[in-house]
């Protein structure tokens, strides 16, 4: 009989905490590996606050929508670089071929995605909340202004990114480092669909149910109307709540069937393209 | 009574799209034993491995392990036994004790950093251990590798080309330090090796595969006597070559 120590749900935190630990000591002895976590989110957010900056003179309504570009680029980066992340951290496995020492390993799959999970936040703090502070001193644009509404956002985007995160995982671990760029990629499909940069009533009246399907859309739509009309819509945060349980439970059923069909297919042994 | 083997393999067959690379095979190695896998590129050692691990499924028959079927049952043996492949490696940029670190948490071994200490001496690491994994030569390498696999005393060890790109000297050393821990902890060890003297050396039984079938099994005395033969590589080329060696050689 197996007992629930034995079981592929038992839970260790020192096994979680093994492989936070294997990133951090990572983290820490690369300075290009923390020079790029800030390096392109700085870029990105100079260039749209230029822009920001150039259309608010020129536009009444941009003038009253101030810190939309700024804000969506800032939430956009929470998305993307939450996947990425924890993308990132994954392939580390793969590129030093320590996949099967793990995979060997007690640990289980679900204590793999958390110790992911938390890396990724790690690693999005790291080059986000440099760039947030920039973003105030350059455009006096106050993210943290956002109050309890940013942790609302903060709490969605993560949520999505994790779940594609996950996924794309699956992908690379059933097909080898020959599917490491849907990691860089994939997330970019996310970019026109959600509506970063302006309203769902933008696209194609056939193409906005697909975007309301979509957790990000209900974040940037709450963001506009908190810049724009200065009031938070509680209702979209919960709608986009729902979606993501959704999303994080396909994510994570996908990457044990992929990790099921690396088993069959002799993939973890062949972790090369 | 006889002991439950630590390693059974029933009728165990992997197919790969078209390609059998383990066809039909079965054994059952006993506790406490040295086993040595032998044969050439292609043979299905490493696949046979790899399902004994966990780490592929088998398209028909089963293989168990301390008693758990795997990979169904694995989570009950994990923590139980280890290996070393040079299909993986470790992370190059931690240094060794982090490494160590890292993976005696994975394993839950108690008082880990007395643990490394152990290893690092009689392993002949104790210099290094702060030295970045990457920054070693292959024979370091290999050592932390061994290091890593004995991390947490395994019951069962399995061992693909433990030796393989080591100069003679450290090769005939760590066959030392592998024999010394086998039998101090009296541990079952699989070996699969293309190196006949290493296995020659190490091995009480030896298991001769080619084309994913077992060839041929038994103890090295007994088979040098049966094949007429000195050494078990000139039995390894009459088993791989249908015995065109050993007529080649009359």
């Amino acid at each position: 009989m197996t007992t629930r120590a034995e079981s592929v749900f038992a839970f260790s935190p020192r096994r979680v905490a093994a492989m936070i630990l294997r990133y951090w000591y990572l983290l820490r002895s690369s300075w290009p590996r923390l020079v790029e976590l800030v390096y392109w989110p700085t870029v990105q957010m100079i260039t749209w606050g230029f822009l920001q900056f150039y259309v608010m003179q020129n536009a009444g309504f941009f003038a009253r929508a101030a810190g939309t570009f700024i804000g969506a680029v800032l939430l956009w980066d929470i998305l993307f670089r939450g996947q990425l992340g924890f993308s990132v951290s994954f392939l580390e496995e793969m590129w030093s071929r320590n996949i099967g020492n793990l995979m060997m390993s007690p640990l289980r799959p679900f204590e793999f995605v958390i110790a992911l999970m938390v890396m990724s936040v790690v690693r999005l703090l790291i080059g986000v909340i440099p760039v947030t502070l920039l973003a105030f001193v350059f455009f006096g644009f106050n993210l943290y202004g956002l109050g309890l509404a940013l942790v609302a956002f903060f709490l969605n985007l993560m949520l999505t990114s994790w779940a594609v995160g996950i996924f794309v995982s699956g992908l690379v671990l059933r097909n080898g480092l020959g599917a490491e760029n849907f990691a860089w990629s994939i997330m970019f499909v996310f970019m026109p669909l959600t509506c970063v940069y302006y309203p769902v009533t933008t696209l194609p009246v056939w193409l906005q149910p697909l975007a309301w399907a979509l957790p990000p859309t209900y974040v940037f739509e709450g963001m506009r109307a908190l810049l724009i009309e200065h009031s938070f819509h509680a209702n979209l945060m919960i709608e986009a709540v729902g979606l993501n349980v959704l999303f994080f439970a396909a994510g994570m059923l996908g990457f044990l069937k992929l990790l099921q069909s690396a088993r069959r297919h002799g993939s973890l042994m062949q972790t090369g393209e | 009574m006889t002991a439950a083997p630590a390693i059974e393999a029933e009728r165990l067959v992997k197919i790969y799209k078209n390609v059998r690379a383990v066809d039909g095979v079965s054994f059952a190695i006993a506790p406490g034993s040295i086993t040595g896998l032998l044969g050439g590129n292609g043979a299905g050692k490493t696949t046979t491995i790899a399902m004994i691990m966990g780490l592929i499924t088998p398209t028909s028959g089963r293989v168990t392990v301390l008693g758990a079927e795997m990979p169904r049952q694995r989570y009950r043996v994990l923590q139980r036994m280890n290996f070393e492949s040079p299909y993986v490696e470790m992370p190059m940029r931690l240094t060794i004790r982090q490494n160590l670190t890292v993976f005696g948490m994975l394993y839950d071994v108690p008082d880990l950093a007395d643990r490394i200490e152990q290893l690092a001496d009689a392993l002949d690491l104790a210099d290094l251990l702060d030295r970045p994994t990457g920054r070693l030569s292959a024979g370091q390498k290999t050592r932390v590798s061994l290091a890593k696999s004995l991390i947490n005393a395994p019951e069962l060890l399995l061992l693909d080309e433990p030796t393989a790109s080591l100069d003679p000297d450290t090769a005939d050393w760590v066959r030392g330090r592998l024999d010394r821990y086998r039998r101090d902890r009296r541990a079952t060890v699989l070996l699969a090796s293309h190196n006949m003297a290493e296995v020659e050396r190490l091995c009480e039984r030896v298991i001769i595969m080619k084309r994913g079938r077992i060839e041929d099994d038994d103890t090295p005395a007994r088979l040098l006597a049966r094949y007429g033969r000195r050494t078990l590589e000139e039995v390894f080329l009459d088993v791989a070559r249908g015995g065109e060696a050993r007529v080649a050689a009359q």
